[in-house]
């Protein structure tokens, strides 16, 4: 029997923390998500069970500041990616504004840490969108063009093939054949 | 406090290499140790060494597996098939690293579960380049909340 499930990453990341840190009796707020405010200094015992807790999940605290203000940036984009009226500011003035730091300072720090450029990987995460939309959605490219807020099919279609290697007909097929073959790469 | 549900603390990425040619594997070598991206190179001639070595108990799992398609006793399709119906295995990326180029094989490893396709360079510096590209790549699904699902690359 196979079960379709539909399901809200950032549903799931909010319910596991809750219980995590109720679990533990540390009271706690989320901020924004990847960023927490515990209103208590953590004993290194308290930390150390935290970290424990809630590696089982995948998730993990962050030590280094510089890696979240990169892990911050990238949540940024996806904020911005999803966001109707960020698309109009520059991305250099909306990272700027939102995390306080002038974009040349952003831009080296994350050019240092993840091997790519700010632009690089706005246009792998746009891409990624695509993916999922191609694969996941009935969507024509079209409509998935103007969706992501290309100016044209063949602009997704460029980006697409450059940043892959293929073209996203090509991409979907594969996906199709993966699907009957049961195949399913983690 | 900050929190991420990836493992942004690898600092060293884990990588192996199938390949029976003795001068393409110490090439490999020579070029991914002149890349910026920190690693660590197991290197084995054949497929069924590799399968020996990532079934052995208890050992550290590469992040990153580049399979060479034609080589004697399990070629890369084999691993590669046998990689990705194994859910121990599984989580790990494949790179297949060829001299094929027909579009049937790039197709047919793509459907089996491989990640990326990189035809082999034939001079140094590409190959450098090559390998750089899909460690950067790499690094990214590493780090950041991409979808594995969709982790489909030709280079």
């Amino acid at each position: 029997m196979r079960v379709c499930i539909k399901y809200d990453s950032d549903f799931i990341c909010r319910a596991v923390l809750k219980e995590q840190f109720e679990k533990l009796g540390i009271p706690f707020s989320i901020q924004s998500l990847g960023e927490l405010e515990i209103d208590q200094n953590l004993s290194d015992e308290q930390r150390e069970a935290l970290a424990t807790a809630l590696k089982k999940y995948g998730i993990e605290i962050i030590d280094d500041p510089k890696m979240a203000l990169v892990q911050r940036i990238k949540y940024a984009i996806d904020d911005m990616l999803e966001d109707d009226m960020a698309r109009i500011q520059k991305i250099s003035t909306y990272l700027a504004d939102k995390l306080n730091y002038s974009y040349t300072y952003l831009s080296n720090l994350f050019s240092e840490n993840t091997y790519t450029s700010i632009e690089n990987f706005i246009i792998l995460r746009k891409v990624d969108h695509a993916k999922e939309l191609i694969t996941n959605t009935d969507l024509t490219l079209t409509e998935i063009a103007f969706r992501l807020n290309y100016s044209s099919v063949a602009h997704l279609s460029g980006q697409f093939k450059k940043t892959t290697g293929l073209t996203p007909t090509a991409f979907q097929k594969i996906i199709e054949k993966r699907k009957q073959n049961s195949i399913h790469p983690a | 406090m900050n929190l991420n549900t990836l493992n942004t603390n690898v600092k060293i990425l884990n990588v192996a290499l199938a390949d029976d040619d003795e001068d393409d594997r110490m090439l490999f070598r020579e070029a991914i140790e002149e890349i910026a991206i920190q690693t660590k190179l197991s290197t084995f001639n054949n497929g069924q060494e590799l399968m020996d070595y990532l079934t052995l108990p208890n050992i550290l799992l590469p992040n990153l597996v580049f399979l060479d398609l034609n080589m004697p006793i399990k070629n890369g399709m084999q691993c590669l098939m046998e990689i990705r119906k194994n859910p121990m295995l599984n989580a790990m990326a494949v790179a297949i690293y060829s001299t094929s180029s027909s579009e049937k094989d790039v197709e047919q490893t793509f459907i089996n579960g491989a990640n990326i396709y990189i035809n082999k360079p034939n001079d140094f510096r590409k190959l450098r380049e090559a390998i750089e590209k899909v460690l950067q790549i790499n690094w990214q699904y590493h780090t950041s909340n991409l979808n594995r699902d969709n982790f489909l690359y030709r280079i």
